[in-house]
């Protein structure tokens, strides 16, 4: 039996970004909050320190940052008539655990997605003809639009002290930027980082041909800053190690280094690590959640945590996870394409390459992984899909730095993987490759979809979540497009040699190839066709909001990170200004 | 099996770590002491004939046998050249040895429940085995499998023989039996990679000799001044441990 505890105005499952941005909005106006985290604490000055900080194999090949699959998983499937099996390691995307949770660990790549991507099903109605969209992508507009979540967007920015050049300021477009974008209300909060020589040769070669190319968003701080909470972040030090392990220098943003430093300081909120939630409590007359269940795993007790409001902030799996447990909302059934939870999971499809350059220092293990260049030519709405046969597309992105030795080595097609052929080859091409990469979209489609497994359990024993999904024709058709483009770009850079790196056929889960997982609880503009409001309200729980990647309606060609800031920032706008006033449906069903 | 040898060569470990610690407090006050090596010394002449090379070291996970096939598979994948001393003997072997003995070789932040089904190679890796067990059960195989077609354990083939061996190996010409000699292959090739080019610390890479090798400067890593004036320009720097910041 849970030891019921005192109720609190919110508590957080999960403390990553969403967690924290959500509790500081809170704490701000009053609410008493705590924040429950099954991993373990991370405050910088102690856990991310030079040198321990630079260790590749600690952080890059054995994962200390991610979470514990010994304790929980997800199966796997390529397709439906398939047996899923479980992730017993983490491989193709890494979710991060413990407090800051993903954002620890990330690239720091920071965008936003286009107006265009916010009203897709419709712009390509209006576009193409609504049959030219295939039945079986279930692709969704979003329930709020570009304008409305840009001054989040711009709070998102500034906390996090991005780094970047904007390329369309209140509508004035600005060459040297994203003259893709849509209108920014401010400039980035800092200058971009400094480019790569590899950035510099893709930019020339990108320019030659006609193409927009500009820096990349991101948030490593290029000089140190200072953020509106009062956090000062140091300056970028171009170390290289950013992937999968954190910031010595606080440079790159997490809620670790953007917010917890103010939480902790804040008597109204509450820290609780270890603590493994394991259920929601759900009055299905009352159509709210009266709160948590979680097993505190330092002595092995069991709490109930009551709660006036609920917010959901893990990662994409364990969202979907709850409501399925619970029984809040539709499960997906795929064989009637009715239900809403589980529905409309999507990736990111990513497609690279790597060109090799004998006569160019390139010191590859010099720079920050997200010091890139990129061009937005080819991505969403941004061309004309007009007899191409697929939709969507995705930002091309190129660098030298971030090379690390472990993982950051390439050499030329046909080199043995071993012997002293293998190593002449490895020292000859060690500094002398630049590497790129597409981050295609992947619009959603009825096959691909999260639910419980019937088999597996996690180590509360509860059913793990079952991810059944594959690459569809239309992303393949959409990432064989884009690296044609890119092939073009990078012959004009006159390579030694290259290399296009397709996907293979089926998804596979053990190469890495991104942590960007969306959908499950996606949002939506009435209950038939979502989970969550325009809000992140859930439709058959008020008091229950759902935060992060999990509500997207389909995954567009741009990291999600700043979509997911963003769209917590107007989450919490709406609680606070309308919800605490009169809690209930924010949105009419 | 190099067991008369043992004894002496564990005396002279033991000297070996009895000096490294000494310098250790000497290296954290000035990392540019006599035990950090100078920036332009060549990493193929120190190491590849040095006479003061320390292994084997203890073991940990491995026995005699399987230490044996260890050394000889990370010499065959990473031979000493003109550009870096064998795998041994930049400890390859012993960071192997290492690794199977941690928290990771022992499965930690291993989802382990059963059933346990083959599945397709989409769905990864899907066996009970933790890594330790994987990698004694790859090497009991190649070892039954070298003994039918060679007559001789692994360690004992000569050099040109090795080379056939983790080729048939890599190409899934071996039956192992029970055991996937590709995915054995794998496993071994990325534990070997692993070990040539991490930090020190772990036991592999000694004398940073991949790092030279590559003109990899390790840490500090801090390059917020200089890469603008490095842009496409070489960069050297005497490479430097956690060890030497420790």
């Amino acid at each position: 039996m849970a030891t019921r505890l005192k109720e609190v105005d919110a508590v957080m499952v999960g403390m990553g970004w969403t967690g924290a941005i959500m509790a500081r909005e809170f704490t701000k106006v009053g609410l008493n909050v705590v924040g429950l985290e099954r991993g373990q604490d991370h405050i910088p000055g102690n856990d991310f320190m030079l040198p321990n900080l630079r260790d590749e194999l600690r952080y890059a090949a054995r994962l200390e940052l991610m979470q514990d699959n010994s304790l929980d998983t997800i199966t796997f499937r390529n397709a439906p008539d398939e047996f899923g099996l479980p992730i017993r390691r983490f491989g193709a995307f890494l979710p991060g655990e413990g407090v800051g949770g993903s954002g620890n660990h990330w690239g720091g790549l920071h965008w936003r997605f286009l107006p265009t991507d916010f009203r897709i099903r419709s712009v390509l109605t209006e576009r193409y003809g609504a049959s030219a969209i295939p039945d079986d992508m279930t692709i969704a507009d979003w329930p709020v639009s570009y304008d409305e979540l840009e001054p989040h967007y711009d709070r998102f920015d500034k906390l996090c002290g991005v780094s970047g050049k904007a390329g369309n300021l209140r509508g004035q477009v600005i060459e040297g930027g994203n003259v893709f974008e849509g209108p920014r209300s401010d400039e980035y909060p800092n200058k971009p980082l400094k480019s790569s020589a590899g950035g510099l040769l893709m930019s020339d070669a990108a320019k030659r041909l006609g193409y927009h190319p500009f820096p990349i968003p991101v948030s490593n701080s290029s000089a140190p800053y200072t953020n509106p909470e009062g956090v000062t972040l140091g300056g970028c030090q171009y170390c290289g190690f950013c992937n999968r392990t954190a910031c010595e220098a606080n440079a790159k943003a997490s809620s670790v280094t953007t917010l917890m430093p103010v939480l902790r300081a804040d008597p109204r909120f509450e820290l609780r690590t270890r603590a493994f939630v394991s259920r929601l409590v759900y009055d299905k007359a009352g159509r709210r959640v009266t709160g948590v269940v979680y097993t505190d795993l330092r002595n092995g007790e069991e709490y109930e945590q009551p709660a006036g409001i609920v917010v959901l902030s893990a990662y994409v799996f364990g969202n979907t996870q709850f409501l399925l447990l619970a029984g809040i909302g539709e499960p997906y059934d795929r064989a009637t394409g009715k239900g809403v939870v589980g529905k409309n999971y999507a990736y990111q499809f990513e497609a690279g390459a790597v060109a090799f350059f004998e006569d160019r220092e390139l010191n590859s293990y010099m720079g920050a992984p997200g010091q890139l260049v990129c061009i937005d030519d080819f991505n969403g709405e941004n061309f004309d899909h007009g007899g191409l046969g697929f939709f969507g597309g995705g930002y091309f992105a190129g660098g030298s730095g971030g090379s690390a030795p472990i993982y950051g080595r390439a050499t030329p097609h046909g080199t043995p993987r071993w012997g002293s052929e293998w190593k002449q080859a490895t020292v000859k091409w060690y500094n002398h490759f630049v590497r790129f990469n597409t981050q295609g979209s992947v619009y959603a489609n009825r096959d691909n979809y999260l639910d419980l497994d019937p088999t597996y359990r996690d180590a509360l024993g509860r059913p793990l979540i079952r991810l059944t999904y594959n690459a569809t024709d239309n992303d393949h058709k959409m990432s064989r497009y884009l690296l044609e483009k890119l092939e073009g770009i990078i012959r004009a850079m006159n390579p030694t040699s290259y290399e296009m790196h397709p996907r293979p056929k089926n998804f596979s889960i053990v190469p890495y190839q991104s942590t960007h997982n969306t959908g499950g609880t996606m949002m939506g503009s009435d209950p038939k066709s979502s989970v969550v409001n325009r809000y992140l309200q859930t439709w058959d729980a008020h008091n229950l909001f759902i935060q992060g990647a999990s509500v997207f309606p389909q995954q567009h060609g741009y990291n999600p990170t700043g979509t997911v800031g963003a769209l917590c920032y107007w989450s919490a706008q709406a609680i606070i200004n309308k919800y605490l006033k009169s809690p209930g449906p924010l949105v009419q069903a | 099996m190099a067991g008369d040898t043992i004894p002496r060569r564990g005396f002279l470990v033991g000297v070996g770590l009895a000096g490294t610690a000494a310098a250790a407090g000497v290296a954290a006050s000035s990392p540019a002491s006599a035990e950090v090596p100078a920036p332009n010394q060549s990493s193929a002449t120190e190491g590849a004939a040095a006479p003061g090379n320390r292994e084997p070291e203890p073991l940990l996970a491995l026995n005699e046998a399987e230490h044996a096939f260890i050394v000889a598979a990370v010499d065959t994948i990473i031979p000493a050249d003109d550009l870096s001393p064998s795998g041994s003997e930049c400890g390859v072997a012993t960071f192997i040895d290492r690794q199977l003995a941690s928290a990771w070789g022992g499965g930690a932040k291993m989802y382990r429940s059963g059933p346990f089904l083959r599945g397709k190679p989409e769905q990864g890796y899907q066996l009970a085995l933790t890594p330790r067990e994987f990698f004694l059960a790859g090497i009991a195989a190649t070892n039954d499998w070298t003994r039918k077609t060679y007559g001789k354990d692994f360690d004992r083939l000569p050099a040109s023989e090795r080379i056939a061996a983790l080729t048939a190996l890599e190409e899934g010409k071996a039956d192992l039996g029970h055991v996937s000699a590709r995915q054995f292959f794998n496993a071994l090739l990325t534990i070997t990679m692993e070990g040539f080019f991490a930090d020190p610390i772990y036991g592999g890479n000694r004398n940073m000799a991949s790092w030279k090798m590559l003109g990899f400067p390790g840490l500090p890593a801090t390059y917020a001044n200089v890469i603008d004036q490095y842009r496409d320009k070489p960069y050297t720097a005497a490479p430097q441990s956690i060890a030497d910041f420790s």
